[in-house]
């Protein structure tokens, strides 16, 4: 493979990758890295499966280049565990039932994560809203909501 | 695919004339990633344009705001001066895609892009905007409603590239505004939409300019629904001739998402609207 070389950062860690220029950062973080936590549902924006930050503002990893990835940090759902310890939100979706396939569940916890980073307290619309760029098939919504919505009074707390 | 960044605009804009292949400019890149994906693009040459200083701030001086080319949507959101003067361009910007578009997509990119439909663009064009256009051998300053000649068309010379976004210094009592129609309520492309920007004068407005999307090939100034309402106080009658003359400007296209029909009674309603609202924000009381 003619690749070029990627120094970036992964969830506080420095990662070193090497990609042809024209492959998706989510391949590259698939494929390369071996974090599978995002995922590609449409490969063009649409579903937000593919969530990730990249320089703490939330992307989706499919329309960005690996190459872009060079110096700069990203998150991914990979980052919310901490001390093996799940992420008040990732502990709410299970409560909730707020999954059913699990496909877009990553994507909406990074989502959720960012929102709750600028907004402790979100109204339902505001949650709503911040999380429209996530398609869910399955659960239709509601218990996600619910989900988060819990999830933001737990972390409140702290 | 070669990937270059380079660090001057001048630099960009060498490499981009230099490539005898295809080549691609990349900002927050949520239309070209798109367009490589579905294959309508194999680009020889991308050129990463996010590590120019110049273009990556908004700044404001004495002669108005400039937003640099790369500057994503969500940071216009969260700058609050570029808010309070200018609502309905951050609006419209806003209105661009989920929270993950906005943390990439850009303003230049949007007009760029071509699309009859952009958000931003007849929200920039109402406001006045100027695109401050680099070359390899010379900048020149462009009024944004002369970038866009089609669908997908722009009058930039090959090499050319968008380093800035400016926009005039905002005169007290101003107000500006942007509304679109989209089935849905969240990422969706407009099927009509409508900026307003205007000056008030003791409750009457002093100047305007009335900008509909998605109702022809381009953006359209609507001259005449401006001077309808400019030396009143947006009064039923006013309101009406505006609305007429934003109706008899559209030249829309027919499709599923909207008819000749509804596009074009609906841009003079949104029209109306959004007068309404930059009047109360430039201080008019309806």
């Amino acid at each position: 493979m003619t690749g070029v070389l990627v120094s970036t950062t992964i969830n506080g860690d420095a990662v070193q990758f090497a990609c042809p220029t024209d492959e998706t950062l989510l391949d590259s973080l698939r494929n390369r890295v071996g974090l599978t936590g995002a995922k590609e549902g449409c490969g063009t924006g649409d579903c937000g499966a593919c969530s990730i930050t990249l320089d703490g503002r939330l992307v989706c990893a499919c329309l960005v280049l690996g190459v872009e990835a060079n110096g700069r940090e990203i998150g991914t759902v990979e980052g919310l565990v901490e001390d093996g310890k799940l992420h008040p939100l990732q502990e709410k979706f299970i409560e909730h039932a707020a999954l059913q396939c699990g496909i877009c569940t990553p994507g909406f916890l990074v989502a959720a994560k960012t929102l709750l980073e600028k907004n402790p307290k979100p109204s339902e619309e505001q949650i709503r809203y911040a999380l429209a760029g996530n398609l869910c098939r399955c659960t239709g919504y509601d218990k996600i909501v619910r989900a988060v919505q819990a999830a933001a009074k737990e972390m409140r707390k702290k | 695919m070669r990937y270059e960044t380079p660090t001057t605009t001048k630099e960009a804009a060498t490499l981009l004339y230099k490539e005898k292949g295809q080549a691609h400019i990349l900002a927050g890149g949520t239309d070209l990633l798109v367009r490589m994906k579905m294959g309508m693009t194999e680009p020889t040459l991308v050129v990463d344009i996010k590590h120019i200083p110049a273009m990556q701030a908004i700044t404001k001086s004495a002669a108005g705001f400039k937003i640099g080319a790369t500057v994503c949507g969500a940071a216009m959101t969260e700058h609050a001066a570029l808010g309070k003067a200018w609502p309905g361009l951050v609006e419209a910007a806003n209105l661009i895609g989920s929270d993950q578009i906005q943390g990439r997509c850009t303003m230049v990119g949007n007009l760029c892009n071509g699309s009859p439909a952009a958000d931003s663009v007849p929200a920039m064009i109402a406001a006045g905007a100027k695109a401050i256009v680099v070359g390899k051998d010379k900048r020149r300053t462009v009024a944004v409603d002369k970038i866009v000649t089609g669908p997908g068309k722009t009058s930039l010379a090959k090499g050319e590239v968008i380093e800035a976004i400016t926009l005039p210094a905002r005169l007290p009592r101003s107000g500006d505004a942007y509304l679109r129609f989209t089935p849905r309520t969240e990422m969706d492309i407009a099927v009509v939409s409508a900026a307003v920007n205007l000056t008030l004068e003791r409750g009457v407005v002093k100047t305007a300019r009335v900008v509909l999307g998605a109702v022809a090939p381009t953006a359209v100034i609507v001259a005449k629904a401006a001077k309808a309402i400019i030396g009143t106080k947006l009064d039923d009658e006013a309101l009406e001739k505006l609305t007429a003359a934003c109706a008899a400007a559209c030249n829309p296209i027919d499709d599923k998402r909207g008819t000749i029909e509804y596009r074009t009674k609906v841009a003079g309603v949104l029209a109306k609207r959004a007068a309404k609202i930059a009047y109360q924000r430039a201080g008019g009381t309806l």
